[in-house]
Parts: C-alpha cells; sequence; structure tokens
C-alpha cells in the first residue's frame, strides 16, 4: 500500500515536472529526456535568513552543475534537476508544514533543508510518519540517527573533540583551565557536556560554564565571571550563536580578554561567513575548528570557492555548512545513479558507502548515515580567513558520542536491521 | 574593596544600558500612557543611523573628523528616531488616543514594518527618505508668520514637500553610488566599530573599566539630566507635565494638546535613537536588536512606577545591580563561607539565563505588593 503511494507521488512528481517552467535551475533542457523536481527547505525571512540562505545558494549552484554536465542518468535517462525553494521562515512548525507540502502536495524524492537543531527536531517526525527522506547539512550536537534523515555536517568528534584536544595540548593555552560560554539552547549544553567529559579524561579542568539566552547581548556577568575564574587568561570554548557573537568579541576585547594577554577563544560557530560579520579585527588569534576550511590549498577546494564567487558574486565566501550542503547534493546524485531509481528505500541502500571527492577532501557516507570527514584547526587571521594550523586524517562520525554518559557505549547502524538506532556496541 | 568597586561599575553598566532604552518609553508610556510597541525599532533606526554616519565619515572628505563621527551619530540618530516617531504620532497614534488595545497592534505592525524596511530596502535610499521626511516637516515651520497665515499656505507647504523629495533622491542616489555598502539591500547584521579613543580600558582606582561602558554610562547621564531639565524648566516641559496632569483643563486653557503630543512623542522617539547609538556600541545592529530590549525597557518602567523619571532611573540601576550580583555569583565573593544548601542554590542561580529568571521572579513579588510599581503616581488623575 505504502509503496504503491510513493510510486503515485513519483508519477505525479513527473508529470508536474514536466509542466513546471517556472522554478526550474538554469540552462535549457533540450538534451535531457525527463526532470526530477526536489525540494529545498531554508528560512529565507526572519532570523536565520542570513545564514540559510547562503545553503540554498550553494544548493543550486551544485543543481546547476549537476545539471550542466547531463543531468542525473537513471535507467538509461537523462534528468535534469529542477527544484522547488521553500521558506521555512525561521519558525520550527512551519519547516514542519512545509516539509509535508513537498512530500505530499509536490511529490518530491528528496528535500535538502534545516540548520538548527530545533528545525530539524521538528521535520523528523514527519519524514519519519512518511518514510520520506531529509538531508541535513549543518555540524550538530549528534546525539540522534534518524533512518529518514541524512547528516552530512560534523557530529561532536569530528569537530569539539579534536578541538578540545587541540587547546589542551598544543595552544599557546596548552594545559590552561577551561571556561565555557554558549547560547542557551540544545547545541551549546550538549557539546558542552562533552567537552567537560573529554576535559577531565584529558586531565585539565573547567572552571566555569555560562549560557546567554537567545537574543540577549549583556556579556558584562559573564566577563566578571571569566576575569574570576581565569585571572592570568586559559582557554574559553564559545559555543554562542549568530550575532551574541558580536557583542561577546566587542566586549571582551574591550575587557582585556585577548590573546595578548592570554586568553585564547575556540570558536565551534565562527566561520568564514561570520568572521566577516564580526570583523576579523576582533577575532584573530582566537580559533576555529571545521571540517572545510575555504584556505585549504587543493584543486577541489579552490575550484568550489571559485565556482561559488563566480556565480553569486565575487565578495561572497564559502564557509564549511556550505561545503556539507554542496557534498549532500551531489552525494544524492550519486546514491540515485547506483540505485537506477528515484525511490526512497533503494536510494538510502544505496547511499551508505557512497565516496565523494568533496571540497575538504574525500568523505564517505557511514551505516549511521553521517559522513566519514577531516577535521581541521585553524587560527583567524587578519584578512578574515583562517590559517589551518592542523588537519586530522578522515575521522569516522559517531552519531551517539562516546563521552556524553547518556550515549556511551551506544552506535547506530541502519545497515543492518538487527542493530537499527541505537544499539549496544 | 576592588570586587565591590568592580560590582558596582557592572550593575551601573547593565543598568545604563537599560536606562538609556527605557527613558524614551518612560516618557512615551508614562507621561502619554500610550504602549508603543515600535519603540524597540526605534532604537533599531538608531543603531543603524550610528552605522551610516560611520560609512559616511569614512568618505575621503570626512576621513579627518572620523574620530568625532560617534558624537555626531547620537545628535543624527535623536533627530532620525524622532521625526520617524513623528510621523507615527501624526498618522497612526494619534487616532487611536485612548484606546490602548488597538495602539498595541498598530504599533506592533509599525514595529514589523520597520524591521522589514532594513531588510529590504538599500540603507542608502532608506537615508534619503529619512532626509526628505526632516525636510518635509520642518521646512513649512520656519516660514515666517506672514506665509503660513496666508491662504496659499498650502501651496508652499507642497512645494516644500517637492523639494524634500528632490533632496531626498539626490542624497539617496549620492550615498548609494560613493558608498557601495550602503547601495545594497540586506538582511545581514552590520557592525559599528567604536573610534579608537573610545577601545580598550581606563584604569581608575586600580580597577580597568573598558571605555565603550563608561561612554554609554555618559551618554544615558546626560540624557537623563538633559530631559529632567527639559521637563521641570522649560516652558514646553511645563505643558506637557500639565497635559500629563490634566488634558482637558490645560487644552481649556489654550495649551495646544496636539502639539504637545507630537512634542513628547518626538522627545520619548528620538531618545530611542539614542539609545540605539548606545546599543550599537555593545553589539551587532540588526532588524531584530529592538526586539531584544523591548520587554526589558517595559519591565523597568512598570517597576520604577509609570510616569515616574526617578523611579525609571532607580528601576534600571536596582535590575542591573542584581543582574550583576546574581548572574555573576557575587554573594558567594561577598560571603564566602556560607552553609553549603545556601551557596548551592546561589551557584544554581550563577548563570545568565537564571539570573533573568531570578529577577523576573522578584520582580513579580514586589509588584504583587506595590502594583504600581516604586513611585507610583500621586494625586487625582483626572482621565481615570
Amino acid at each position: 500500500m505504502r509503496i504503491s503511494r510513493r510510486i503515485l507521488a513519483g508519477l505525479a512528481t513527473a508529470s508536474l515536472a514536466v509542466t513546471a517552467t517556472s522554478c526550474g535551475g538554469g540552462g535549457t533542457s533540450g538534451s535531457f529526456d525527463d526532470t526530477v523536481t526536489v525540494g529545498i527547505l531554508h528560512s529565507l525571512s526572519g532570523t536565520m535568513a542570513i545564514s540559510e540562505s547562503t545553503l540554498v545558494d550553494t544548493e543550486k549552484m551544485a543543481i546547476e552543475e549537476i545539471n550542466a554536465a547531463g543531468g542525473v542518468k537513471v535507467g538509461g535517462k537523462s534528468y535534469k534537476i529542477e527544484y522547488i525553494v521553500e521558506d521555512g521562515a525561521s519558525d520550527w512548525p512551519t519547516f514542519a508544514e512545509k516539509s509535508k507540502k513537498l512530500i505530499d502536495q509536490d511529490g518530491v524524492p528528496v528535500v535538502f533543508g534545516g540548520w538548527t537543531s530545533a528545525s530539524r527536531k521538528a521535520m523528523l517526525p514527519v519524514y519519519e510518519s512518511k518514510d520520506a527522506f531529509l538531508y541535513y547539512p549543518i555540524q550538530y550536537e549528534a546525539q540522534e540517527c534518524s533512518n529518514n534523515i541524512f547528516y552530512t555536517g560534523a557530529t561532536p568528534n569530528q569537530q569539539s573533540e579534536p578541538a578540545t584536544d587541540f587547546m589542551y595540548k598544543r595552544s599557546p593555552a596548552a594545559g590552561g583551565d577551561f571556561f565555557l560560554v554558549g547560547s542557551d539552547y540544545v547545541f551549546p549544553r550538549t557539546s558542552n557536556t562533552i567537552t567537560k567529559a573529554q576535559v577531565k579524561q584529558l586531565g585539565g579542568k573547567v572552571v566555569g560554564e555560562d549560557y546567554l539566552p537567545l537574543g540577549n547581548t549583556e556579556v558584562a556577568p559573564i566577563i566578571s565571571k571569566i576575569k574570576k575564574a581565569l585571572p592570568e587568561g586559559g582557554i574559553i570554548i564559545n559555543t554562542l550563536n549568530g550575532d551574541q557573537n558580536v557583542a561577546f568579541f566587542k566586549q571582551i576585547q574591550d575587557a582585556g580578554i585577548t590573546p595578548s594577554s592570554g586568553y585564547y577563544v575556540m570558536n565551534y560557530s565562527i566561520a568564514e561567513e561570520e568572521i566577516s560579520t564580526i570583523g576579523p579585527e576582533f577575532l584573530e588569534g582566537h580559533y576555529g575548528a571545521w571540517n572545510y576550511m575555504m584556505s585549504i590549498d587543493t584543486p577541489a577546494s579552490k575550484k568550489f570557492a571559485k565556482s561559488f564567487k563566480k556565480r553569486w558574486g565575487s565578495d561572497r565566501v564559502v564557509a564549511d555548512p556550505q561545503e556539507s550542503a554542496y557534498n549532500m547534493v551531489y552525494l544524492w546524485k550519486q546514491a540515485v545513479e547506483d540505485a537506477g531509481t528515484f525511490d526512497d528505500n533503494a536510494v538510502r541502500e544505496a547511499l551508505v558507502g557512497q565516496k565523494f571527492d568533496a571540497p575538504q577532501g574525500p568523505v564517505e557516507v557511514m551505516p549511521n548515515h553521517h559522513l566519514s570527514q577531516t577535521v581541521r584547526i585553524g587560527e583567524i587571521n587578519a584578512e578574515g580567513g583562517f590559517t589551518i594550523l592542523e588537519e586530522t586524517g578522515v575521522v569516522l562520525p559517531q552519531a551517539w558520542n562516546q563521552k556524553h554518559p547518556s550515549s556511551k557505549g551506544f552506535a547506530c547502524d541502519w545497515t543492518d536491521p538487527s542493530k537499527g538506532e541505537k544499539y549496544k556496541l | 574593596m576592588e570586587l565591590l568597586l568592580d560590582s558596582l561599575f557592572n550593575g551601573v553598566a547593565i543598568g545604563s544600558v537599560l536606562l538609556v532604552a527605557a527613558l524614551g518609553l518612560a516618557i512615551v508610556f508614562g507621561l502619554m500612557g500610550v504602549i508603543n510597541l515600535a519603540h524597540g525599532e526605534l532604537m533599531m533606526l538608531g543603531a543603524y543611523t550610528t552605522y551610516v554616519t560611520q560609512l559616511i565619515f569614512k568618505l575621503p572628505i570626512l576621513k579627518p573628523f572620523y574620530n568625532s563621527y560617534i558624537i555626531v551619530s547620537i545628535f543624527l540618530a535623536f533627530i532620525v528616531s524622532g521625526v520617524v516617531g513623528i510621523l507615527l504620532e501624526k498618522t497612526i497614534i494619534r487616532k487611536l488616543y485612548g484606546s490602548p488595545l488597538e495602539t498595541l497592534l498598530a504599533t506592533w505592525g509599525v514595529s514589523l514594518i520597520l524591521q522589514q524596511f532594513v531588510r529590504s530596502v538599500p540603507l542608502a535610499y532608506g537615508t534619503g527618505l529619512v532626509i526628505s521626511l526632516i525636510i518635509g516637516l520642518f521646512l513649512p515651520t520656519t516660514f515666517p508668520q506672514k506665509i503660513k497665515e496666508s491662504i496659499n499656505f498650502k501651496y508652499f507647504k507642497f512645494s516644500s514637500w517637492i523639494l524634500a523629495t528632490l533632496t531626498g533622491v539626490l542624497t539617496g542616489s549620492f550615498i548609494s553610488s560613493t558608498v557601495s555598502k550602503l547601495s545594497r539591500a540586506s538582511a545581514r547584521n552590520v557592525d559599528v566599530t567604536a573610534p579608537s579613543w573610545m577601545r580598550g580600558q581606563v584604569e581608575i582606582l586600580g580597577t580597568a573599566f573598558p571605555k565603550t561602558r563608561l561612554m554609554i554610562i555618559v551618554i544615558t547621564l546626560i540624557s537623563v539630566i538633559a530631559i529632567t531639565l527639559f521637563l521641570n524648566q522649560s516652558a514646553w516641559g511645563m505643558r506637557i507635565r500639565a497635559v500629563t496632569q490634566n488634558r482637558q483643563m490645560s487644552d481649556c486653557l489654550g495649551i495646544s494638546t496636539e502639539k504637545v503630543d507630537i512634542i513628547t512623542f518626538g522627545i520619548g522617539s528620538g531618545l530611542a535613537g539614542v539609545a540605539g547609538v548606545a546599543v550599537s556600541l555593545l553589539g551587532s545592529v540588526g532588524p531584530n536588536v529592538g526586539g531584544n530590549y523591548i520587554v526589558g525597557c517595559f519591565m523597568v518602567v512598570v517597576l520604577g512606577g509609570v510616569g515616574n523619571l526617578l523611579g525609571t532611573v532607580l528601576a534600571s540601576f536596582g535590575i542591573g545591580i542584581m543582574t550583576d550580583l546574581i548572574g555573576a555569583g557575587r554573594l558567594l565573593s561577598i560571603w564566602p563561607d556560607m552553609p553549603l544548601p545556601l551557596s548551592n542554590t546561589i551557584n544554581f542561580f550563577a548563570t545568565t539565563s537564571m539570573a533573568r529568571v531570578m529577577i523576573f521572579a522578584l520582580i513579580v513579588i514586589f509588584l504583587q505588593f506595590k502594583p504600581t510599581g516604586l513611585f507610583p503616581q500621586k494625586g487625582r488623575m483626572v482621565e481615570n
């Protein structure tokens, strides 16, 4: 019953796609046999629009590149990719509602979307109940593993864990005490729980922790706490969100909390895009950890940055979330071609094991629907980019963190029906 | 001693941000009884004015004076937000006096419009529009009395609006062609960088204080003193107080209540603009910047007692000091060997989020006992 509905949906897609002309992905479709319409769901209005619109731009670019190279080839036919862009409006229930619309009404075989964990948590039940597929491109707190979501961003062990290790062992503040600052929502709190466990294992000390309510920019009490807890300097781990970073860095610099006086901030949410907003003069000398940094000196990375600038303007930058968004479109295309159909279940099976030569280096889809990735630690420089200091080899993703007390000893594997979402190692 | 000084300074610093933001609202809401939900957006306009001024002072002609742009922007922000406030009063709020619910809804709508405006209109043209408004509204008032009384005054008025539109369009296109950052619309947050003399710290009595914080305290003090002097010493201040106390009687005695309303609202809005300058020094400037402060503003005004400036001042500093005491866990340093259960409780509340919860709880409890705030308006009010 369920399968026949999916076929119906597929037929609807095909007929809809044939008639759809308004939201095409650019270029003429003269040499294609057919078209396939995918869904793009990010916030184009509201607070998150600034960040999420860069993902829409990147996804459009990836689709255009694929179309220019002959589209998706399924069963001997070449399909041109068309897309429908929906606005999640920085409002989490809207994400769920628009997902329903894309799946039921537009019958898209895949949705690329989301940024905040809250939006993902709102969409998750929709995709699980309709057995549809969401591709989610952001570094996040993990502790989740859905059969209906494919996560192309970093899990904590692919970002914060190597970063904490670097700060404690090899940074100028090595061996120093830690202070944790974050916005008050799920990602910083989970990430800091992991960091605290890790610092304890390393033999270090977390001397303070504070969370700023979202929207609040009054950092004065946090500054006095930092000064009290770390009088001689130390390591600050920052998971603040968006423009709260601007307030934080402006005010700590005024208060004399700078690299020159021994305070080093490691950031998990500041990429090239944010550096240009906050201003490199406030961030110079602090650190960031990502899988992709624009300064990676490889042909694939340069090509990615160059095509993005060519498509969207020379003043634009590319950053880690965009790279993840770019990868997921290509990985979907490869999986569809391997499966020989757009059907979700077949594509999901074909997806695991897909390899892609991404701008960050080779990535591979793991059985837990996450990507194996390279981790890089960079120092923020005066030009607004990262000077890459360290590069790990390929790190496998842990959907269930091995340092978080609630998930220690668990893993996820969707290729083995007896294991599934959460099994004991 | 150092601890006390540090704590007091922090409290005053947090409080002065609250105070400067709430001062305009204390006038609009406190004296006029208008619930202006667009107050935060008037602050946002002030913050954007600072940003635009900063970029304009980077032009070659004004470059030598770059260090003083922040002073200039305080005055400009007052004018810009004041004029937008006056327009708001003339077009919307005037028609809704006496119906607070409708005012609340209408001003909320205005706040959404203003937010979307800065997102989708290039700031250069926004500047042009504001300049047109300033000229269009003020040029006719500068004409000699003789012209004002003549029948043809409407033609003068009309032609001054044409002149205003022209000037606005010209400045708009001039700015958009010279400052590329202002020529495109963007929802992205922008950044105001304090001039070099305002960055870093100064040392007073062996403790280092951030200069931007001191600047905000100074701006707040000047605003409070200026507004107190204006209300208590000037003729217009007296009229404003008269209308606040008894509108009908003042009207009978020949005070133009319409004019008083415009001036009061204009000043309240202008002060919001000044607050915008202060806020832009602390964080980034974006369409949502005002929304972050609006709740705090109403909280301060209600706690202080509606219609009383002194109450507003004390309430802001009180909240500021409490925020620092609770949020930074200072009680523990003041009394280090307190019993364990107590120190655990204090530690639990010693985060910024929990401090906020605690402050709100304290205010709710306080208002149970004194529902009219710290300093309620005394005497008979005719309108009630």
